[in-house]
């Protein structure tokens, strides 16, 4: 007889709610007809991810000390509620914006991929344990291969599905290779466990660090091992690109910090500087790069390439006032990559071709709401006050500046002045132009009521805003979740 | 309360302008009648405020990010009543020519100007370092708009190097309120100490003297001032400009005692050569836009002379020098707007002899130049008689610089009033162009009205700028 494990079901509830809805949305791809097959699909999914919120939320209510769960393979901690809060607000928006998506077929096929991400995602920032941690990063990795190559009909699609397949894969091994290192340096799986062992120095540990660094890096999109972002962001179903640059690097992010502050802490002078050279990097090719984009997705790819130095930027400190920063940052960041992706989404279905630049022209003045929003976002991006993008700059920088990584907050300075040059290029084309001016050919008809995207944009909006006016209650959890690592 | 609702209304009527969907001239009536309600508010703090009072009054402080000392903290002192009631003055002024003129898209144009009042009047209310920096850029958001799809035909270039330098400048100064409020541990401008680090000191002063300008880093200037619609290049350098003055005062004389002591040299010797750059450049400008625009670098130049100078009689200088400024930059420019109305260029070449047959131009225009160029008696005079005696404290030679400049300002001022009124009538002056319309003189008028009652009682400004006449005691003890 084998002893069975006591459950903590609540801490499983939004994996488990996102698993549920994914298999009967699957399901209904066969079982439901046609013709209401995408509405049951839709329904079924966002109903998982605001169950999966509602649990994430009481999760983070209820855990004011980390315990661990499953044989201490996975944690029930603030941390982890707060990352599966905004992971699960997150689905629920992209469910919005994916609602509005004109796709032939694989509706039923769609929302369960996605469904089957998020619930990987929310089960990965949980992850204690190297193994569930590959396990995790797999798992809701695999799911967006797919939802990136969905459009099979359209040859970017499949082009982003298969550079991400070969490039993901590449970083998952290496992952899996540092872990073995890892493991075999310190003959344990589990974070707290790995720092206790006190391998000390030696070579392999050090080197499974690195390695373990590198492919979190690869999900996160930090230069030099962004390569994938631009082609995939770009030809990914755009919908799929809000998720990924909201969600993909939440999770990412989250799990980075929890595995060097807990795994690693006896070589924090070490992944400080690693991550801090990561973190410049991305920010000088992110910043760079976005300044010779005439593709709006593209662009928005390397801005969140940019804004992955930013974060990272936080997680240098190594404090856990940067640990602190890197979760309140990542609210507005959210909300904002989701909404400006969402914008992009509503004009390319105005264009119904992909949206250059000069596809923008006069959206501000034709569409006021869907362009002062993109504008919102835009200036959030770039770090305006009026939005919650400036307080995540403020406290990344202040907690760089407190860990005396002064230079630091130069370079992140250099690149928010750099980053204007493109996202105020955005507005330009918006405000500045009109569409008239370029004799784009029109689409014809009035323009789509898209409900469902309007309230995307709006939610979105509404986070931006709020999170710069109701600082404190935010950075209070924000806090409370980064003290549950022990820095 | 008096100095949130000061913020809040404006914003409000921002809103509310952009989201009604109101005709044209509705927009920019409500617009102008919201600009109006302002000045009328504005008025009631006035009486209500007691200007012998020690410290901070129509308060307000609400917590915002406690953990990091950060609140929202409003409020005035004698000074920055001052300059919050030019702004409010300047913009209805302002939002009352664009009514006029007729600005196309105006509720996206008007709701702009609202923010940008809302922007404007929180800068100078700002007692916490955190608000003013988000107040300070909340003002480049609308501008960036308002040059960039309402300016002339060269309005991208202008936009493009407004905001490259502002942002350099605004970006510098983040860089600052960052380190100055980590190390000081608060960002409430009446708890926090002062400091001696030269490199927060240069972060703040840099961006100062970008937004004022200053020389060297007045390069965003001449395009912009161009390509602006007439009434926002007032507004620019009419109050936003004043800004720069306001952080000055409240942030570098004083918070950085020391650092300012070890640059005042080198500040006055700026100050000093954009008075005179400044001046020269104006006397040679080819069109009117030039002349005011250079003009505002020599003011701004010699209103920072006064600055620091760091003395009582500088300081109070500066501040009845930035509140006639605004008031007489405003009214040259909106007066260089209907000239470019009437005639379709600013070209001096292409201008002259309007005075024949427009009576009332020619008496605004030269009531106006009058007090621009600082005949004894006016306002400006006075402001400049102040600094200059607060400069000669300093050093003789800097008060020789400034009458210098008041002399280089007759001979710019006069060569705008002849190139416009008098010598041959202009290519560009028709026969039929019109004299001040009744709305345009309604709007000039109480400017000039404002800048002649100044000049009968500058001591009205100038003595109830600080509580007891004493600006260097109160700075300095701003800083606990």
């Amino acid at each position: 007889m084998i002893d069975k494990p006591d459950v903590d079901w609540l801490a499983l509830a939004p994996t488990l709610a996102l698993l549920g809805a994914s298999g009967v949305a699957l399901l209904g791809s066969v079982l439901v007809p046609d013709w209401m097959r995408r509405t049951v699909s839709a329904v079924v999914v966002f109903a998982g991810f605001v169950v999966a919120a509602v649990f994430a939320g009481i999760v983070l209510d209820s855990s004011p000390e980390p315990t661990p769960l499953l044989e201490e393979s996975m944690i029930r901690d603030e941390l982890a509620g707060l990352a599966q809060l905004v992971l699960a607000v997150t689905g629920v928006v992209v469910v919005l914006v994916a609602w509005s998506e004109r796709r032939r077929d694989n509706h039923g096929e769609y929302y369960a991929l996605l469904a089957a991400a998020g619930a990987g995602m929310v089960f990965f920032v949980g992850a204690e344990n190297l193994m569930t941690l590959f396990l995790g990063l797999e798992w809701f990795s695999l799911a967006l291969y797919v939802l990136c190559a969905i459009d099979s009909d359209r040859e970017t699609s499949l082009e982003a599905g298969l550079k991400y397949v070969i490039v993901g894969g590449f970083g998952s091994a290496v992952l899996l290779f540092g872990s073995a290192l890892v493991y075999g340096a310190t003959e344990e799986l589990g974070f707290s466990q790995i720092a206790a062992a006190g391998a000390g120095d030696d070579v392999f540990l050090v080197a499974g660090l690195a390695m373990i660094v590198a492919g979190l890096a690869f999900k996160v999109s930090a230069a030099p091992f962004h390569m994938w972002t631009p082609d995939v962001y770009q030809g990914a179903p755009t919908s799929v690109t809000a998720f990924m640059s909201a969600a993909t690097k939440t999770a990412a992010l989250v799990l980075t910090l929890r595995v060097l502050v807990t795994a690693f802490p006896d070589e924090s002078d070490i992944w400080t500087i690693a991550v801090a050279v990561i973190a410049c990097v991305s920010l000088a090719w992110g910043n760079l790069a976005a300044l010779a984009q005439s593709d709006v997705k593209r662009l928005l790819a390397y801005s969140s390439i940019s804004h992955a130095g930013f974060l990272l930027i936080a997680i240098a400190a190594g404090t856990d006032r940067g640990g602190e920063a890197l979760l309140f940052y990542l609210v507005p960041y959210s909300a904002m990559s989701v909404g400006a992706f969402a914008v992009v989404a509503a004009r390319e279905r105005e264009l119904g071709a992909p949206v250059k630049l000069d596809g923008l022209a006069g959206l501000g003045w034709e569409r006021p709401l869907f362009g002062a929003a993109l504008w919102l976002f835009m200036l959030g991006m770039a770090g305006f006050p009026l939005t919650g993008g400036f307080f995540g700059k403020l406290f990344v920088f202040s907690a760089a500046y407190d860990a005396g990584d002064w230079w630091l907050v130069l370079v992140g300075v250099a690149a928010t002045a750099l980053s204007l040059a493109y996202y105020l290029n955005v507005v330009r084309w918006m405000y500045m132009r009109t569409g008239s001016e370029l004799r784009l050919a029109p689409a014809g008809g009035s323009p789509p009521r898209e409900y469902a995207l309007g309230l995307a944009v709006a939610a979105a909006a509404v986070v931006t805003v709020g999170s710069f006016i109701v600082v404190e209650p935010i950075l209070d959890v924000a806090g409370n979740a980064a003290a549950s690592l022990p820095f | 309360m008096l100095a949130t609702w000061l913020i809040l209304l404006p914003l409000a009527g921002a809103l509310v302008v952009a989201i009604l969907p109101l005709p044209q001239i509705a927009a920019g009536g409500l617009a102008f009648l919201v600009a109006l309600v302002e000045v009328g508010l504005w008025i009631v703090a006035v009486s209500r405020f007691d200007f012998d009072g020690e410290g901070l009054q129509h308060g307000t402080t609400e917590e915002w990010v406690e953990s990091l000392g950060i609140s929202y903290t409003v409020g005035f002192y004698g000074f920055s009543l001052w300059l919050a009631g030019v702004t409010v003055v300047v913009m209805a002024a302002a939002i009352g020519y664009a009514l006029w003129v007729g600005r196309d898209r105006a509720r996206g144009y008007h709701a702009l100007m609202l923010f940008l009042t809302g922007a404007i009047v929180a800068t100078f209310a700002a007692q916490d370092l955190l608000l003013f920096y988000v107040a300070f850029e909340a003002m480049l958001i609308p501008l960036y708009v308002l040059i960039g799809v309402w300016g002339g035909a060269r309005r991208a270039a202008a936009t493009l190097t407004f905001v490259i330098y502002t942002m350099a400048g605004s970006l510098l100064m983040l860089a600052s309120v960052v380190a100055f409020g980590v190390t000081q541990d608060t960002f409430s401008l009446l708890d926090s100490g002062t400091s001696d680090n030269e490199w927060i000191f240069l972060g703040f002063a840099i961006a100062f003297a970008v937004k004022a300008p200053l020389f060297p880093f007045h390069g965003w200037l001449p395009l912009s001032y161009r390509e602006a619609p007439v009434e926002v290049a007032a507004v620019l350098s009419g109050v936003v400009s004043k800004t720069a003055v306001y952080g000055f005062l409240v942030i570098v004389l004083a918070k950085f005692p020391e650092p300012v002591d070890d640059f005042t040299t080198l500040a006055l010797v700026l100050a000093a050569a954009a008075l005179v750059y400044g001046s020269v450049l104006a006397f040679r400008a080819p069109d009117l836009r030039g002349i005011v625009a250079y003009s505002s670098l020599a003011q701004m130049g010699l209103i920072t002379i006064g600055l620091f100078a760091f003395n009582d009689l500088g300081l109070d200088g500066a501040v009845l020098q930035s509140v006639a400024h605004a008031l007489v930059s405003a009214t040259m420019f909106l007066l260089v707007g209907t000239v470019e109305r009437r005639c379709g260029t600013g070209d001096l070449d292409a201008l002259g002899g309007m005075a024949r047959g427009r009576p009332v131009l020619a008496s605004v225009l030269l009531v106006a130049g009058m007090i621009a160029l600082a005949v004894p008696g006016s306002v400006t005079f006075a402001g400049e008689f102040l600094i200059m005696a607060g400069a000669y404290e300093e050093g003789w030679g800097y008060a020789a610089v400034v009458a210098l400049g008041i002399v280089l300002a007759a001979m710019y001022v006069l060569r705008l009033i002849s190139a416009v009124l008098h010598v041959k009538p202009g290519l560009a002056v028709r026969d039929e162009a019109l004299d001040l319309r009744p709305g345009e003189l309604a709007l000039v008028l109480p400017l000039v009205a404002c800048l002649v009652g100044l000049s009968v009682w500058p001591a009205l400004v100038s003595q109830s700028s600080f509580p007891g006449d004493e600006p260097v005691q109160t700075l300095s003890e701003a800083a606990p």
